[in-house]
């Protein structure tokens, strides 16, 4: 009996150090939670992430959006819940609509006109340029000469 | 167009739009819900918490709905003029304590004064999230359907008082 | 007394810069030489009554001089001297001081290295510098000065802003805005050569190490500033696409975007009409930058106090300079030649597709960051454009271009051939496509982005392996290393820059793609492992630092048994205005950073504690110094060491006098 008493108040000692818990009490809504707060905007701190700020309002809708995952919302639904108070702004991937088609549009459209407006830059200096006629020696000369350039910078 | 000129003429439109940014707040955000049914709510009373305040309650009147906090510095500068405007009668504000301690809420109204008929203690936060709430003060207007008409962000002055919120209800209240 | 001499100076600089500004452009315009002679001396003078200025600015807050309104607002009794310093350019008076001051640091070195330019050139060059100069002490003295009195003097500081107590606060600033500034330097140079009309390869090559060397010195104050948020900020990020963070990274890319274009106009004499204006917009993006932190028309975590009307004199002074220099682009640029003639594929090409590239995804950022004040202003609602969408827009534009980064050094000049290109990469292709596949497998996880940061760092490895195999290979030499040598700096500088790119992509792509981060709550003796490392709490202690009380934190790390390392992450209270603030313990290392950040006190001293394994993060900066350090290497080339040496020949009068009239 003695021996089992002690044996009980050994096991402490005999315990390895205890591994820390998760700070959240369901990592995996937690780790959703991380994944759509990234992308919201904290309306009070407004430069930072609903994930990052220490701000009241962003503890508040983080339990609100922490609720919503317990109840199974999909993450649409809860970026229209909190869209549909706080308007586009809270967002920090701007949706795609009409206002903002420029916006998503613009840098491909951005890239065609630079690459276009190169091509055609080249195709008006080729022309501009006039083709002057070589003979037989100098064509090899400039051959010669433009092979030895090759490999300097 | 000389298309040397291009890059001049898209200065010019960007250079516009600068400009006219110096005039507005980045950081100020309208309501979404400008135009939308106002959120129901039904929450205890601060004076009696027995007793309940709906926003079901008040169909059919046009109502003013003020955010405040006893931590808020802002609502210390708006209530005098809530003060006049209740005295006035022209229309009624309800409150609606966010986030707050009732003793702390109750010692502020007793100091600076009650302007409200009733007063709706939401401490969670949580009906301010569904009024789109970030801060306090704010006020919304709302008609006799219902439906939130204005959005006034931060604290209220007189001239706002004067100009935007007392024709607004005037007008509401004859439709 | 010492303020109002600073005061004083700023206004006798103000003078000397509106003579700097006027007389030696209307001196080369009319081809007097007296005149022109001004620019010098004024360029000089200007420096040293501006670093006066800057002096007394320094004493006032070295000795805490709280009557000068700028101190009691930004310095406190109890900050440290070296931060006392920094705090000079902690707000904005301050900061605009500084920008003056590097600007006449920069016209000083102008005067000194600009012997071997014709005198009109240089008259010009100074003169805009002048003029640039001008509007920034006019701004000051009007609406910003840092040398305003507080009376009756406050009795001590507000104290600088915490965030801002840090080594990184005493380097970033005045790194960045070496570049930024710099950029006047080429600013001017393409201004001067449209004034005069002399536009040529000439004004390339001239041109070239003053733009390379701005282009450092900016590359290293972004990395600077990333590095910092990093570890200042406490959440382990490093870059948020934030307005200001796009403020510095746009004149950054239109940076790279000219010295790229610049290569061309100096080597072929192409594209120069193009050069001169990446030149403008590169500091007009410096001039939009300094505007945006300023004016309060962005929200952004860097920006200054505002006042609408120091929005609306920046906004001005913007408009002057840009739309001045537009129009004088628009006037002067068509009469311009056309320099030789190239197709598609050759270098030129390329060097010119990578400028496409960079202008589009300079104009992305743009896009991006005016955005919401675009559709606020014309009443369409308020938007937020963040991260989401700047990272899935700027991927793809740089992924081609660094694609074309690898083979554009092997193209010929001219006219190169895409079957030839084909064979001599196939197997650089090979390797690097193999690699990039089967690594992330061996590493753990998979993903395509993953892959494609590992291919686009690899394409860059292995396309530099084969053409530095390429150029020594046409050498002939007794070894290997006696080979190499014979390379141009330039070039090996060039290799230094593009490797460096490469080893950036790889921290970037490690770092998002493996990264790992646990939120916990530990009591005192608990542990933790994360990414192969034992974490273990020791409790924490009270801590007084100079101006702030903190609980500080021990971690044990461990790593298979063996010790690593101690890590101190503490919790700072700053006296002065009550301000909390987290300091991150960071364990950097060449593979990965430990990062363990406090949280909130929770009951039994325990703590809500962050930990995270970043690998190879640390790359992200490297790459950066790599970058710089390749730009410096490409600067000391021989050429330009000639070049400085040289000094302008002795020529009889009569020639001396016609060569200044042609001018």
């Amino acid at each position: 009996m003695r021996w089992l008493l002690v044996m009980i108040l050994l096991v402490p000692c005999l315990a390895e150090a205890e591994e820390a818990r998760p700070l959240a009490d369901n990592p995996q809504a937690e780790a959703r939670l991380k994944q759509l707060a990234v992308e919201l905007r904290c309306l009070v701190c407004q430069n930072q992430t609903l994930a990052d700020s220490n701000a009241p309002l962003a503890e508040d809708l983080r339990r609100e959006v922490r609720e919503m995952i317990a109840k199974d919302m999909s993450d649409q639904d809860i970026i229209d819940f909190l869209v549909a108070r706080y308007g586009d702004f809270v967002l920090y991937r701007p949706p795609l609509k009409t206002t903002t088609t420029l916006l998503w549009l613009g840098p491909f459209l951005l890239l065609i006109a630079g690459a276009s407006t190169l091509v055609l830059a080249l195709r008006r200096r080729q022309k501009k340029l006039a083709d002057v006629a070589l003979s037989e020696e100098e064509r090899n000369r400039v051959a010669q000469l433009l092979s030895d350039g090759a490999d300097r910078p | 167009m000389n298309r040397f000129l291009l890059p001049f003429a898209i200065f010019v439109v960007v250079v516009g739009f600068l400009a006219v940014g110096l005039r507005l707040n980045p950081r100020e955000l309208p309501s979404p819900l400008v135009g939308r049914p106002a959120p129901d709510f039904s929450l205890p009373q601060l004076h009696d918490q027995e007793k309940v305040f709906s926003s079901s309650d008040l169909k059919g009147k046009v109502w003013l709905l003020n955010f405040w906090a006893s931590w808020c510095g802002g609502c210390k500068d708006e209530h005098p003029v809530l003060i006049h405007l209740a005295q006035s009668g022209e229309v009624p504000i309800y409150g609606m304590d966010y986030k707050d301690r009732r003793e702390e809420a109750l010692a502020w109204l007793r100091e600076w004064g009650n302007p409200y008929p009733v007063i709706a203690v939401d401490e969670s936060g949580r009906v301010g999230i569904n009024y789109g709430v970030y801060g306090v003060p704010e006020t919304y207007v709302i008609d006799k359907a219902g439906v939130i008409r204005y959005k006034q962000i931060g604290p209220l002055d007189a001239d706002t008082v004067k100009g935007k919120i007392l024709p607004l209800v005037r007008e509401l209240q004859n439709k | 007394m010492i303020p109002e001499i600073g005061h004083f100076a700023l206004i006798l600089a103000l003078c000397m810069a509106a003579v700097q500004g006027s007389l030696p452009i209307y001196g080369a315009a009319v081809g007097s030489s007296t005149l022109m002679s001004v620019a010098k001396p004024a360029a000089r003078g200007q420096f040293l009554l501006v670093l006066l200025a800057f002096c007394c600015l320094g004493y006032a807050f070295a000795a805490k001089d709280f009557s000068v309104l700028y101190v009691a607002s930004t310095s406190n009794s109890q900050l440290p001297l070296h931060y006392r310093l920094a705090a000079i350019w902690g707000a904005h008076e301050g900061s605009l001081l500084l920008w003056v001051f590097i600007l006449s640091i920069w016209m000083v070195a102008v005067s000194f290295f600009s012997t071997h330019l014709p005198e009109a050139m240089r008259a010009r060059i100074l003169g805009v510098m002048g003029l640039v100069s001008m509007g920034f002490l006019l701004f000051m003295l009007t609406v910003s000065n840092p040398f305003e009195r507080l009376i009756p003097a406050a009795f001590d500081g507000r104290d600088l802003n915490p965030l801002l107590q840090d080594p990184g606060m005493v380097i970033h600033p005045p790194m960045l805005y070496m570049g930024y500034v710099g950029f006047s330097v080429a600013f001017a140079f393409a201004i001067a050569a449209l004034l005069g009309g002399t536009l040529d390869a000439a004004w390339a090559r001239w041109s070239r190490p003053w733009t390379t060397v701005a282009w450092c010195f900016l590359t290293v104050g972004v990395a600077m500033g990333s590095g910092w948020a990093y570890y200042e900020l406490g959440w382990g990020g490093w870059w948020f696409w934030d307005p200001v963070e796009n403020a510095s990274f746009m004149p950054w890319l239109a940076g790279t975007a000219l010295i790229h274009s610049l290569a061309v106009t100096d080597k072929r004499g192409g594209f120069k009409a193009w050069s001169v204006l990446l030149a403008i917009f590169a500091f007009s993006l410096s001039l939009l930058g300094t505007f945006l932190v300023r004016s309060g028309i962005l929200t952004s975590v860097h920006a200054f106090a505002t006042d609408p009307k120091r929005g609306l004199f920046i906004l001005v002074f913007l408009t002057v300079v840009i739309g001045g220099s537009l129009i004088l682009y628009a006037w002067r640029a068509p009469r311009v030649g056309l320099g030789g003639g190239f197709s598609l594929v050759s270098r030129e090409g390329t060097l010119l597709g990578n400028n496409v590239l960079l202008v589009a995804a300079l104009g992305s950022v743009l896009l991006g960051t005016l955005y919401p004040l675009f559709l606020d202003a014309l009443d369409l609602g308020k938007i937020s454009v963040g991260p989401p969408y700047f990272d899935t827009v700027f991927v793809p534009l740089m992924t081609p271009a660094i694609f074309l980064m690898g083979i554009g050094p092997l193209l010929q000049w001219k006219q190169a051939s895409l079957p030839e290109l084909a064979i001599r990469l196939r197997w650089a292709f090979g390797v690097s496509v193999a690699t990039a596949l089967a690594l992330p497998v061996v590493l753990g996880k998979w993903t395509p982005l993953i892959s494609l940061g590992l291919l686009l760092a690899l394409w860059i490895a292995t396309t530099t392996v084969v053409n530095v195999r390429e150029r020594v290979s046409h050498l002939v030499g007794n070894s290997l290393v006696s080979c190499l040598a014979t390379l141009p700096r330039a070039y090996w500088g060039m290799v230094l820059a593009h490797c460096g790119i490469a080893v950036f992509i790889v921290g970037v792509t490690m770092v998002k793609g493996f990264e790992v981060e646990q939120d916990l709550r530990m009591n005192v003796g608990e542990t933790a492992t994360i990414g192969g490392y034992t974490f273990r709490f020791d409790g924490t202690e009270q801590y007084k630092g100079p101006n702030y009380i903190a609980a500080r934190g021990t971690f044990r790390v461990s790593q298979d048994g063996r010790d690593v390392t101690v890590m101190y992450p503490e919790k700072r209270r700053y006296t002065a205005q009550n301000q909390t603030m987290t300091e991150a313990a960071i364990s950097p290392g060449l593979l990965r950073d430990l990062y363990v950040s406090l949280g909130e006190p929770l009951e039994d001293g325990a703590w809500s504690v962050r930990l995270y394994h970043k690998p190879f993060i640390d790359w992200i900066w490297g790459g950066c110094l790599i970058m710089a350090a390749g730009g410096v290497l490409a600067i000391s080339d021989r050429r330009y060491r000639l070049a400085w040496r040289r000094k302008e020949a002795e020529v009889p009068a009569t020639t001396q006098m016609a060569r200044q009239t042609v001018s």
